[in-house]
């Protein structure tokens, strides 16, 4: 019954959604505004649905509804409620029905902003964000059914439907298969929504791009208007990314955080072409460049987005054969496809209108190198795009498979992060319009000396890898460009108010929140490239079996095994779990305790490390193997992650900086 | 001045272009199965390789001091259409195991020993092929199709 329920909340979620698309082209064609307001509230109308068809999910999940095979697939008797809960988008169907209810919250939420000056917008963002949803609800309803139950025939067979087939009983088992233990992890539990909502928020300002493009005012009213919801996208997708990463440090075991995977870069795709589009809409903003530009880039993201869904969509594990074998694969491409080309053939109409009203005037102006910003984040986009679908390509081509592991990744990425970084040095002392070698020198020395500084120190430390240095004076000439920029900005307005440096500081970034929010998130950025430098170049790592009492040495760190226990606990995993001491000069430092659990009902094993994490290096140790009872003999392998923790840091105060940029300004607000 | 910003331009999408194919020849890796390997043979040595084959269960050996592990692979199709027309992998893993006619591969690791590595697993792996027809796997991925999917849960009596 309750099962019933939910699937028709669905089905009337999809009848509403497709009456508001239709309703809101009804009214434009006969432009009655009538039928657009009805629109409106059916599009507000879904919200409520989808909230209330994922609490009957969520309702099945938490009591242990077993007879529906999505219930049974993710949740189990030994699972905690938090974790049931997170089951919701631990599947395929879950995740669809998740996204969807996602893109109705948006979607509402937009519906309810104040109209009055962008009415034409309206029905064509009502028919966009519409027909987004309709697709996903149409794959949830049709063909990734999170409701299907099993169903015994008389013949014995278990089949999986909808609806009883003709004489066949309910199967109900006495508990799930539960959530992929990997999946247990509270990394795991945020990261999957924050990525989603990510995802879901770029498909606001695209739905603004193309109804700019239909209604064909294309000025920068549409940018203006989403320049937030861009940026709340952005943040989101960010946080989403690192937690990824966090969560693959913490709980795959294998010593880093980042491993060029499918699924990983079709995270990352919508991301570097998102911060290209946010970069580049402000150059349209202040000087009306780039825009055709600006909507190629966000009718890729949207597209990407759909295409980074249909690949994560449930996290890391489950395998791609999955979609192969069912309607879906063909029918996500299918729907990119004819998104991707209906939206530029609309940019194409309307290719004149969206001409540049300046012109790029010189070479080190901030235009330009916002423009090779924007070369560089779709330069690598391209990268990640090619590695994923060159193994299709050649396979088709040449009949031989190639794949690119991450050592292709990161010859390939890593000159245009570090032609990004050098951009995040220059661009934020260049002169808009017209900039010279001279004007920008006179601008840059007094930053640039002090990075000179830190190359000097990371030489007498002894570093002597091209790639680390090149990198550290990077990091060091964006921070001092950085502090030097806000430093500027200070002093002049403490001499012009008399304000001292902290209230100086705060109106001044009050009073322009994006700017110096921005400057934030590369401070963050440039940390986090910190912690990446130090974990690609200077990773050690060593491994040996060990007996109670034995130790390895790695650097100057001394890791000792003192003892290991085997145990069941009652949520149906074997632990086992041993006692490391890590010691420096002599001196102990601290515990770990690395760890890997066997889950009996997956036949998983899991493997914990234990880290000890300073500012200055990570010991990262990993229980290998170890012999049963007997000798008491284990493996252990222990890298040295050096600076890594800044990753964490930086993306900390990223995440600040983003809230800053995005908080909304009252005075501005309210003149508008 | 509109020249100097095509030049400019151009220059970067030269460099975008040259990182992908350098990096495209210095670390791209073939994806090959047993007998493709075989049939190039030394032509293949040196190379990054990428090899799939099913885990023979009698040959795995492992070393838990020096952490060196050694196994034979299995000559399995490359090619999904082909391994689903031939029962899917399961069935495919199980067949080749059996089949003392198909070509097969020493491969040597050093490293712990996967939890996965057994008897019928698949094993995808990175790494080169020496002078003397061994392959040296610098990485290791292994699956085991599991057929608990099929089975009928277990059920309260209603």
């Amino acid at each position: 019954m309750t099962v019933d329920l939910g699937f028709g909340l669905l089905i009337l979620a999809l009848i509403v959604t497709s009456y508001a698309a239709v309703a809101a082209i009804v009214g434009v064609s006969r432009n009655d505004n009538r039928w657009v307001n009805s629109a409106r509230l059916a599009s507000l109308i879904t919200f409520p649905l989808l909230t209330l068809a994922v609490v009957v999910l969520l309702y099945l999940i938490t009591t242990g509804h077993y007879e529906v095979s999505y219930v049974y697939a993710v949740s189990s008797n030994a699972m905690p409620l938090y974790l049931k809960l997170t089951a919701l988008w631990g599947g395929q169907a879950g995740s669809l029905v998740f996204w969807s209810w996602l893109m109705a919250a948006f979607s509402s939420a937009v519906m309810l902003r104040k109209w009055d000056r962008d009415r034409e917008f309206l029905p064509w963002v009502i028919v966009v964000t519409m027909i987004t949803l309709i697709f996903f609800l149409g794959m949830v309803i049709f063909f990734e059914n999170p409701f299907v139950r099993f169903w015994g025939t008389p013949m014995g067979a278990r089949i999986e439907a909808m609806f009883p087939p003709v004489g066949s009983e309910l199967l109900v088992p006495n508990d799930g298969r539960g959530l992929n233990p990997l999946l247990r992890h509270p990394g795991m539990i945020i990261h999957p929504p924050m990525l989603y909502l990510g995802f879901v928020s770029f498909v606001i300002p695209f739905a603004f791009a193309l109804a700019a493009l239909i209604t064909g005012r294309t000025d920068d009213r549409w940018i203006r208007i989403t320049r937030r919801w861009t940026l709340v996208a952005w943040l989101f997708l960010t946080i989403g990314l690192v937690l990824g990463m966090r969560w693959a440090y913490d709980v795959l075991g294998w010593g880093g955080y980042w491993g060029w995977d499918p699924v990983e870069i079709a995270a990352l795709m919508p991301w570097l072409t998102g911060t290209a589009f946010l970069h580049s809409v402000m150059i349209q903003e202040k000087r009306g460049m780039f825009k055709q530009w600006n909507m190629l880039l966000i009718i890729l993201t949207y597209d990407l987005v759909i295409y980074g869904t249909f690949l994560t969509r449930s996290g890391v594990l489950s395998s791609v054969h999955a979609f192969a074998q069912s309607a879906i694969g063909p029918l996500f491409f299918a729907f990119i496809a004819l998104t991707f080309v209906v939206s530029i053939w609309l940019m194409l109409l309307r290719w004149k209108s969206l001409r540049s009203e300046g012109q790029l005037q010189s070479l080190l102006s901030r235009e330009t190198l916002f423009l090779i910003n924007n070369l560089l984040f779709l330069g690598l986009f391209i990268e990640c795009f090619w590695g994923v679908n060159f193994p299709l390509l050649s396979e088709l081509v040449t009949g031989q498979k190639v794949t690119f592991g991450p050592e292709w990744y990161i010859r390939a990425t890593g000159p245009l992060w570090g032609g990004l970084l050098l951009l995040m040095g220059i661009a934020p002392i260049s002169a808009w319009q017209i900039s010279t070698i001279k004007t920008l020198g006179r601008a840059f020395w007094k930053p640039f000396i002090p990075s000179l500084a830190a190359v000097g120190v990371v030489l007498a430390l002894g570093i002597r890898q091209p790639g680390a240095i090149i990198g550290f004076w990077l990091v060091a000439l964006v921070a001092s460009v950085t502090i030097y920029e806000y430093w500027r900005g200070i002093r002049a307005r403490s001499h012009s108010t008399g304000e001292n440096v902290f209230q100086a500081i705060w109106r001044l970034t009050e009073k322009n929140r994006r700017r110096y929010g921005g400057y934030i998130i590369h401070l963050g950025i440039i940390f986090m490239a910190l912690g990446v430098i130090g974990i690609e170049v200077f990773q050690q790592q060593t491994q040996g079996a060990l007996t109670p009492g034995q130790q390895l040495e790695l650097a100057d760190y001394t890791v000792t095994y003192k003892s290991l226990a085997e145990w069941d606990t009652a949520d149906g995993k074997n632990v086992a779990r041993a006692v490391m001491e890590v010691s420096r000069d002599g001196k102990v430092l601290q515990e770990l305790y690395p760890r890997r659990d066997y889950y009996y009902d997956s036949q998983q094993p899991m493997t914990i490390p234990g880290v000890r994490s300073t500012i200055e290096d990570d010991i990262y140790v990993i229980l290998v193997d170890w012999e049963p009872i007997s000798t008491r003999q284990a493996t252990f392998k222990v890298f040295r992650n050096p600076l890594v923790s800044w990753l964490w840091f930086g993306s900390i105060i990223l995440i600040l900086g983003s809230i800053i940029a995005v908080w909304p300004t009252p005075e501005r607000e309210s003149a508008r | 001045m509109q020249r100097k910003f095509i030049i400019g331009i151009a220059l970067i999408i030269a460099a975008i272009v040259y990182l992908i194919v350098s990096s495209s020849q210095a670390s791209a890796q073939y994806f090959l199965t047993v007998e493709e390997l075989q049939q190039k043979g030394q032509q293949m040595a040196g190379r990054e390789l990428r090899i799939s084959g099913a885990v023979l269960g009698e040959t795995i050996q492992f070393d838990s001091a020096t952490l060196d592990l050694s196994f034979d692979v299995v000559h399995i199709p490359g090619d999904n259409k082909e391994i689903e027309a031939q029962g899917g992998l399961a069935e495919v893993l199980h067949q080749a195991v059996i089949d003392p006619t198909l070509p097969r591969l020493h491969v040597v690791y050093n490293g712990p020993m996967p939890d996965l590595l057994k008897n019928e697993a698949q094993a995808i792996m990175t790494g080169t092929l020496d002078d003397a027809g061994v392959f040296h796997a610098s990485e290791l991925l292994l699956k085991c199709p599991t057929r608990y999917d099929e089975a009928v849960p277990e059920q309260t009596g209603n």
